[in-house]
């Protein structure tokens, strides 16, 4: 493997974390003011991941800071050409962001109902975006030879992307409901299990329908690298996460539905390799993790930094999951 | 309006909003830091509720300073994607090392620090704030690191109409890098420090005998006293280095036409930058000459002379930064930091003669003196942003060479607007709730959930 794969994948890997993770903390921004009846309970919601989301958005950072130094076509080109998606994606990121730091700093019910709903939106917006970028990523954009992207935000709006996006809504709503069991009890986690079916019964249409979309709209079919396994593990991962549920293994469910969003991206990540930002105007124009790169120097120092860090944050950050394994009960609020 | 005119301003005010929350995020996380160990190693609950008290204020701070963080780490592909492709491979690279190491610590330590008070072991916790810390500094420094090079290039080679990377240990040695670091690090602590001062003199002009804010007085005293003084030494330090390596920004900052010397020190100039003089001017000779050199003379060159020599090396154009903006920002900033050592110096002086009650207005003084190190820290980065101009990347691109080549103007009025309205309407919110929260008394503060 050389260094350019080595960093396509390493930049997948940071995807993977961020998806997975900020998944879950989009699912329960979502959720949020659908599940909580008083404030109280959308307290205790939103404590779920109260310890977690800031570190969990690190993840995107690191994607986006990897990207600008080991791909610096990639990161130009993509960030400068879907600009408004991404503006709009900002602008959501730091409205959720504030929201669960200022929300509790008041106790007026309009106060705290506007944070919540900025919550809502600032995690559903993010959530619906993402899923249009890789929607267009995979499916790729008019790129033109001097590597600039040749069309508009309208572009990025095709019905294919906006299915991505809403698959990813789906699946990431599930995951966030999956993980919102784990962290919770009583009336609250009821009122969630007995959501759970419908969720799964969405994502899992959404699943099917995008599938068949991806076999028609991209090249996924004619790639040597067999995208269409990952592609289907996910669908398994997505069905035993619901038997999984049934059983009342949700732990095991969550996991499940961990593994069809790191399949889903798996499956992106073999479809466009060795293609980062796919051109519909000529394949030659695509940017590759090769035209697209750093220098073998930064790249050698860059993975030399990533093999040691990237693990140690795993495994930090999994502590931190061990430290705050605990249920959030309204008991947990009078600390 | 153009993208590169709006563009330019979108950077501005993203960047100096950003800035307005990392020097205290910096600086308040070692002061609280130093609490908790004061607490641990004491036993003593009074310095528990002081970290306790003070990292309230220090969340709802950095919340700010995480969701503007978000924007800067995108807005070099956003709008200057052509500074992204030309520097990605040095610049970009830091910025990657930054996350991975740095952000990464910080931001995953703070939750358990601020929901794991009864979750883990005293000393655990302990170390998270420290983690917390050097997470904040080593960020700091990376973030500098990249900067740096956009102000002295080093460690690279100009390749296929690109800047690579060839020296790591270079890039990270930056002799600029070193002045810029010690710098930022105490203007932080400077933050800090008056930051608990303020709020703690309102709190004992209420009530003087409270022994929370006395302490939380006198460690941010005995701060304020050492950070503001060296922001002074170090900032100066790095004046001089810059002489030798960005001499237009230095003479811009001065306000200096012509190659002088013995050179004079401008105390106040109306500056006519059209046709490159001072209207009006009061300067002492030989100051400026001395400042550098420590001596009444020695030569100091001028925008005028500079220009020249630019011409020759870099072929026609303008390489005159806005000299007002610059001249002004700089002073203001010095202005803000010498009242600072001077405030400083005065509480100690009271405090040591304990005189200090019988000034009440000093302690009055104190509270809106909480803007003075954000005034610094603002107009000292105007002074080396704007002072490089028309660079980007110090003799080798100009910045309207970085813009997006594919930005319409409708596009980026959009995000200029919207970035501008939420930042607002956000400081608004962010001020309301620190001053709320930093005039309860500590034993409201509740800490471990949202």
């Amino acid at each position: 493997m050389d260094l350019n794969t080595l960093w396509f994948w390493i930049i997948g890997i940071l995807f993977i974390g961020f998806f997975i993770l900020e998944g879950f903390d989009y699912g329960v921004g979502i959720l949020l003011p659908f599940f909580g009846k008083d404030d109280d309970e959308r307290r205790i919601i939103i404590n779920t991941i109260g310890p977690f989301w800031d570190g969990n958005e690190v993840w995107i950072i690191a994607a986006g800071g990897t990207m600008f130094g080991a791909f610096p076509h990639w990161y130009a080109t993509m960030f400068s050409g879907f600009y408004l998606a991404l503006v709009v994606l900002l602008l959501a990121l730091i409205l959720r962001g504030v929201a669960f730091e200022f929300r509790s700093k008041d106790a007026r019910r309009g106060w705290r109902h506007f944070w919540d709903w900025m919550i809502f939106v600032g995690s559903l917006v993010p959530a619906l975006l993402w899923g249009v970028v890789f929607g267009n990523l995979i499916h790729g954009v008019p790129i033109n030879a001097q590597k600039e992207f040749a069309g508009t935000f309208l572009t990025l709006l095709n019905p294919y992307a906006l299915l991505v996006g809403v698959f990813a809504v789906a699946v990431m709503t599930l995951h966030g409901a999956l993980f919102l069991l784990l962290r919770t009890e009583n009336a609250l986690a009821d009122r969630v299990r007995s959501a759970v079916k419908r969720l799964w019964q969405i994502a899992f249409g959404l699943y099917v329908l995008t599938l068949i979309a991806s076999l028609l709209a991209t090249d996924m079919l004619a790639r040597p690298t067999f995208p269409i396994l990952a592609a289907l593990l996910g669908g398994a991962a997505l069905f035993a996460a619901y038997r999984l549920h049934q059983r009342q293994r949700d732990g095991w469910a969550f996991a499940m539905t961990a593994v069809t969003i790191a399949a889903t991206l798996v499956t992106f990540a073999l479809t466009m390799y060795p293609r980062v930002m796919i051109s519909t105007l000529r394949p030659e124009w695509s940017l590759t993790i090769y035209n697209a790169a750093a220098m073998p120097y930064t790249l050698t120092i860059m993975s030399v930094v990533a093999l040691v860090f990237i693990p140690l944050v795993i495994i930090y950050q999994a502590w931190t999951y061990y430290v705050f394994r605990q249920r959030v009960t309204r008991k947990t609020l009078e600390y | 309006m153009d993208p590169l005119i709006l563009s330019r301003l979108q950077f501005a005010v993203t960047t100096v909003y950003h800035f307005f929350f990392v020097p205290l995020t910096m600086g308040l996380a070692i002061l609280i830091a130093l609490m908790e160990t004061l607490y641990v190693r004491s036993g003593n609950e009074q310095y528990k509720r002081m970290a306790q008290f003070w990292g309230k204020l220090f969340l709802i701070n950095f919340a700010m300073g995480v969701v503007t963080g978000l924007v800067q780490e995108f807005q070099f592909g956003l709008n200057w994607s052509n500074f992204a492709r030309f520097v990605g491979d040095v610049f970009g690279a830091v910025l990657a090392i930054e996350t991975l190491v740095a952000f990464f610590m910080e931001s995953t330590f703070l939750g358990v620090w601020f929901f794991g008070w009864n979750k883990i072991s005293r000393y655990a916790h302990l170390a998270t704030i420290w983690l917390v810390v050097i997470g904040s500094q080593l960020s700091a420094l990376l973030i500098l690191i990249a900067n740096s090079f956009m102000q002295q290039p080093v460690g690279f080679a100009l390749q296929d109409g690109r800047l690579v990377l060839t020296d790591f240990l270079a890039l990270m040695t930056n002799p600029h890098v070193v002045y810029q670091y010690a710098h930022v690090f105490f203007a932080s602590l400077t933050t800090a420090a008056f930051f608990v001062l303020g709020i703690s003199a309102y709190h004992l002009r209420k009530n003087w005998d409270d022994d929370f804010f006395q302490r939380s007085f006198r460690i941010g005293l005995l701060c304020a006293l050492i950070s503001s003084p060296m922001s002074g030494v170090t900032g100066h330090a790095q004046g001089v280095h810059k002489l030798f390596t960005q001499p237009m920004k230095m003479a811009a900052a001065e306000a200096l036409w012509e190659t002088e010397n013995p050179a004079a020190f401008s105390l106040f100039s109306i500056i006519d930058e059209e046709n490159q003089r001072d209207v009006f001017t009061i300067r002492l000779p030989g100051v400026l000459s001395w400042l550098y050199f420590f001596e009444m003379q020695g030569e100091v060159p001028g925008i005028k002379n500079l220009q020249e020599e630019y011409v020759k090396q870099y072929g026609p154009g303008n390489y005159i930064p806005p000299v007002t903006l610059t001249y002004w920002s700089f002073r203001l900033m010095v202005g803000a930091g010498l009242l600072m050592v001077g405030l400083a110096g005065l509480g100690t002086l009271l405090v040591l003669t304990r005189r200090l009650t019988r000034v009440p207005l000093f302690l009055a003084v104190l509270v809106p003196a909480i803007i003075l190190p954000y005034i610094a820290n603002s107009t000292g980065w105007l002074t080396t942003e704007i002072g490089r101009q028309p660079w980007v990347v110090q003799g080798f691109m100009r910045t309207e060479q970085g813009l997006s080549p594919i930005l319409t103007t409708e596009s980026v009025l959009f995000s200029l607007i919207a970035f501008t309205l939420i930042y607002g309407a956000l400081m608004i919110v962010d001020v309301y709730l620190l001053a709320k929260y930093a005039r309860r008394a500590p034993e409201e503060t509740r800490v471990g959930a949202y």
